[in-house]
């Protein structure tokens, strides 16, 4: 195996079953969009884990730094009142 | 799997046929991994190759017993193509070979699904498998042929070098013919307007030398191969002979 390939790379996304997001699984090489769709099939649906798939160029991704994860994360780390955490739930309601 | 059925001869010589182009282009597939140009497509053909192996496993065990069918013939007793049996060769050779088959091999198929006979049930499985194996062969033909002035030369002269062996495609199988009403004659038609049409898409020229000679119309089907067979075969067979008997 050679690193002969300038091929960009792609992130895929999965989605399991209708209803469900489009979860993401990894990543390829592929020449282009159209063959990193059938790359993708190949890699992360041979074992019937999906029902759709996305596939998006990674340099089009637009990722937050690792610098700034206090001043992005850390303030909400002291509010628990943003979480609907003060209601009851009635019973029988099962996912909220 | 089950042992082998009480088909007509003349039904079990089409399993045979059949279960023996799946074998080997399989076998021939295998040899990429560890050898493919990106990891990606060394595990795109190894699926193919898998497809493939499971359905040479369900044709082979309606004729006998598959491990011997697979590991004890000799050279003479198989009746796949031509076509499936040769080398790789470099990576546009090998999608030459997989366009022209899965081609024929999906319309074969389609045809089969459609018509009640002793293949309905392992065509239906087997179409939706082959239709993928064909767009694979399609978009990388497209690619190739459209793509540089290298990948352009080397997959013109891939299609050109195996245009050879796809005349005995067509040759009709008894079996078949007999039991779904195989019309070989639109199977080509269908095939030929098909692979016109990828060529073309892909920049490339229809070849217009014989697709078969004396030498090669229907001679894989009754068991005269080319010489790289035997040595595809010694190596396939060769580990079950050394070890009879053995298991994982």
């Amino acid at each position: 195996m050679t690193e002969s390939t300038d091929w960009p790379l792609w992130e895929v996304f999965v989605r399991s079953r209708r209803g469900l997001s489009h979860t993401h699984a990894g990543s390829l090489h592929a020449p282009d969009a159209e063959m990193a769709l059938r790359n993708g099939r190949d890699l992360y649906t041979r074992r019937n884990e999906g029902v759709s798939l996305w596939v998006v160029p990674s340099a089009a991704i637009t990722a937050s730094s690792p610098d700034e994860k206090d001043s992005f994360f850390e303030p909400a780390g002291d509010k628990p009142y943003r979480h609907p955490t003060f209601y009851d739930i009635p019973e029988g309601v099962k996912h909220l | 799997m089950t042992g082998p059925t009480t088909d007509a001869p003349a039904v079990t010589a089409a399993a045979l046929a059949l279960g023996d182009d799946a074998l080997v282009l399989s076998h021939r597939l295998g040899e990429w991994a560890g050898h493919a140009p990106v990891l990606e497509e060394e595990v795109a053909l190894a699926n193919i190759a898998l497809d493939l192996l499971g359905q040479a496993r369900i044709l082979l065990s309606r004729v006998g017993d598959e491990d011997e069918l697979a590991y004890l013939r000799e050279e003479r007793a198989f009746r796949n193509l031509q076509l499936v049996e040769q080398p790789g060769g470099d990576f546009a050779h090998t999608i030459a070979r997989q366009l022209y088959f899965s081609t024929y091999q999906a319309f074969l198929y389609a045809e089969l699904a459609r018509t009640e006979g002793p293949f309905t049930a392992l065509a239906t499985k087997a179409v939706k498998e082959v239709d993928y194996h064909r767009d694979h062969a399609e978009q990388w033909t497209l690619r190739l042929g459209d793509g540089t002035v290298e990948s352009h030369t080397r997959m013109q002269r891939a299609v050109d070098a195996l245009w050879r062996y796809t005349g005995e495609m067509f040759q009709p199988i008894d079996g078949l013919t007999a039991t779904h009403g195989t019309d070989w004659a639109a199977l080509q038609a269908s095939w030929d307007e098909s692979i016109g049409e990828t060529l073309r898409g892909a920049t490339l020229t229809l070849p217009e030398t014989p697709r078969s000679g004396a030498w090669t119309a229907g001679a894989g089907r009754q068991g005269l191969h080319t010489e790289p067979f035997g040595r595809m075969l010694a190596e396939m067979q060769h580990l079950h002979r050394s070890h009879p008997g053995a298991s994982w």
